[in-house]
């Protein structure tokens, strides 16, 4: 396929700046109005428009197409800011911007429930910037320029997460932690290409990917690497650097949590890869012997660590958030397996990982706005009340444990899969046990959900679920569903990314 | 009633106008020497920023309504962004300068491109500083020191 197939040739040409450029651009309106409904409408077109583009990217990708450069102000790549797509990003761009369409039509009966009336505009500005934040870190072909990006996404997640401040106080304490660590991160990050572009003097990512093969063993590349996995790491959450996220998922607004699971670890988690195989090669020994002997016993304690954690919270939202932690350990033991099948098992469950957590949390969003309850115990015979929004929930509390017909056994499957070509039996015996303490956390929420009966006194009235919120509930819950019996388009997917981060770190 | 700063008042006045002219002086030079639409910007800021500290909070929000500092900050990111989508509709790249004027040998392009994101910064950077300024300035404690 050749740029050009889906949207017009005019608007192909630039997509992977406009993908960016638009959310970008059309949040500064969205700041200026007053009215919060006019600035989702202008959120809701922002997203949609990159969806648009992320389709064009995707199919112009497909298979081995060569990956799309963009010359940002026609500045020639190794010294100008280069954007770039290949199968492994133009996947993510799929995934961020389908994700912010079902988030946003969630995001207006939620919002109008738990943000004060004035600064709704200003919420749905902030969060166009986290988008377009994203957008560019996934595109973008320059270190430098990712790091930028990471920043631009990362100051409006902190005010979006103190937004929720109105319902409960500990937001903010919640987002001033998340701020500290991600500026420590982002630190980390910045210093790690600072190393880089001292030893093979550029920014561009390509370049780098080919001066690095000669400086193979040069300590200061290695050091540079360090600095960058540990940064990113703490982006993506990767235990034991995961102390921001239970409390940023838990307190931040129903959307806002719904949108950061969905999408803002596995961004870091994208970029992890595109260092770490793309840039870096595993052909490298340093970049093979840390994955094994660092990342894999580290994913591998979050994934049993953050499991067994989340059994003892009482918070539903906290629960789930632990559960993103270990989650984000599969994924990590995926990189860990350092071959072309875990990475892709690990970007496999990447994207069921988004579906899976966007259900349940805007499951959980649902039981907020109409029964305004959030702890465990005040679960009892919701199933009876709800029945939809519950059995979305279900849906999705089954694929996160693994079970057949969902995607969370898919990409458990092909995690196992890889983990076995390798050789690597303690890894299965770690996602077994990692699953089994799945069951018993999904178990407590789901029997107080169904079979508990409802208690009599002081039961509060339920109010209808609203169809805007329904609406993307029950499509997530059905992709749980879908791609869980029909999973090859998505491991597909997985694979074209995979292959893209193996191949490229080879080229010329 | 007849304010005992006589003498500060006066000194502002005169100073406040030069303030703000050499703010403009700093943006407009940024290319040829150090200065450019974000130092510009924290010098227009600071114009704003003396006169609340010499006349009051409230006299400054008459001259600069806290609800321009907000249109401002986005108005100056939408003015730089969009110099990259007038160069899209012009048939350049995403902020690709030349596309502006024919005179590619001398990057006359370049210049008009620079200036205008500039003005862009420049927007974003004053009325960020003035509106940091007036969150801090206008801050109503939320428990009087009494109430401890």
């Amino acid at each position: 396929m050749t740029v050009g197939q889906f949207l017009p040739a005019a608007l192909a040409a630039h997509a992977p700046v406009l993908l960016v450029a638009i959310p970008l651009i059309l949040s500064a309106p969205a700041a200026a109005l007053k009215s919060g409904r006019a600035a989702w409408a202008i959120a809701l077109a922002a997203s949609v428009a990159a969806f648009l583009f992320a389709i064009e990217l995707f199919l112009a990708t497909r298979g081995d197409a060569p990956a799309i450069s963009y010359a940002l102000g026609n500045w020639a790549p190794p010294i100008g800011i280069e954007f770039r797509v290949d199968g492994l990003n133009a996947a993510l761009l799929m995934l961020l911007s389908a994700s912010a369409i079902l988030a946003l039509l969630f995001a207006l009966p939620s919002v109008e429930d738990e943000i004060e009336k004035d600064k709704r505009a200003l919420f749905y500005s902030a969060f166009l910037v986290v988008l377009a934040g994203l957008a560019g870190v996934a595109t973008t072909g320059d270190a430098f320029n990712l790091f930028v990006f990471l920043e631009i996404s990362s100051i409006p997640t902190y005010a979006l997460i103190a937004m929720g401040a109105g319902h409960d106080r500990r937001a903010l304490t919640s987002s001033f932690n998340y701020l500290v660590m991600g500026t420590i991160g982002a630190t980390f990050f910045v210093i790690g290409v600072g190393f880089l572009y001292m030893s093979t003097g550029t920014l561009n990512m390509a370049d780098m990917a080919v001066q690095l093969v000669e400086l193979r063993g040069n300590r200061v590349v290695e050091i540079g690497f360090a600095f960058i996995l540990v940064g990113l790491g703490l982006k993506a959450a990767l235990f034991p650097l995961h102390l921001w996220l239970p409390g940023a998922y838990a307190y931040a607004p129903s959307f806002v949590t719904v949108f950061l699971a969905a999408t803002a670890t596995k961004v870091a988690f994208y970029a992890i890869i595109r260092f770490s195989f793309d840039v870096f090669s595993v052909g490298n020994g340093f970049v093979l012997n840390s994955f094994t002997y660092v990342i894999t016993p580290l994913a591998i304690a979050g994934m049993i660590i953050a499991s067994a954690q989340a059994l003892f919270q009482s918070d539903v939202r906290r629960l789930l958030a632990y559960s993103s932690v270990a989650q984000v350990g599969y994924m990590m033991l995926g990189l860990g397996i350092g071959t072309q099948a875990g990475v892709s098992a690990g970007v496999l469950h990447l994207i069921n990982h988004a579906m899976i957590k966007g259900a349940l949390f805007m499951a959980l969003g649902a039981f907020a706005i109409s029964y305004g309850v959030r702890r465990i115990e005040n679960f009892k015979g919701l199933g009876q009340a709800l029945p939809v929004s519950s059995a979305a929930f279900t849906v999705g509390a089954l694929s996160l444990i693994g079970v057949p017909f969902t995607v969370g056994f898919v990409s458990k499957f092909y995690l196992i899969q890889a983990a076995l070509q390798k050789g690597w039996a303690f890894a299965v015996v770690a996602i077994l046990i990692s699953s089994v303490l799945a069951v018993f956390y999904c178990y407590r929420v789901l029997v107080n959900l169904w079979v508990a009966p409802r208690p009599d006194g002081a039961s509060r009235p339920v109010q209808r679920v609203p169809y805007m919120i329904l609406a993307p509930l029950l499509v997530l819950a059905l992709m749980n569903l879908v791609f869980g019996v029909n999973a090859e388009p998505i491991v597909n997917m997985a694979e074209t990314a995979a292959a893209a981060a193996f191949n490229a770190g080879v080229a010329p | 009633m007849m304010s005992p700063h006589v003498i500060l008042r006066v000194v502002a006045k005169v100073l406040i106008p030069l303030i703000i002219v050499y703010g403009f002086y700093v943006h407009f030079h940024g290319e040829y020497s150090p200065g450019g639409g974000f130092q510009a910007g924290v010098v227009l800021a600071s114009a704003i920023i003396l006169y609340a500290l010499i006349f009051g909070l409230d006299e400054a929000r008459k001259v600069f309504p806290p609800y321009w500092a907000r249109v401002g900050m986005a108005l100056g990111g939408f003015i730089y962004a969009s110099v990259g989508f007038v160069s899209l509709i012009m048939g350049g790249k995403f902020l690709e300068y030349t596309v502006f004027h024919p005179d590619v040998a001398h990057g006359t392009g370049q210049h008009i491109g620079i200036i205008a994101v500039e003005v862009g910064v420049l927007t974003t950077v004053t009325c960020v500083m003035i509106a940091i300024f007036y969150a801090f300035a206008g801050r109503t404690p939320e428990i009087s020191d009494e109430d401890w």
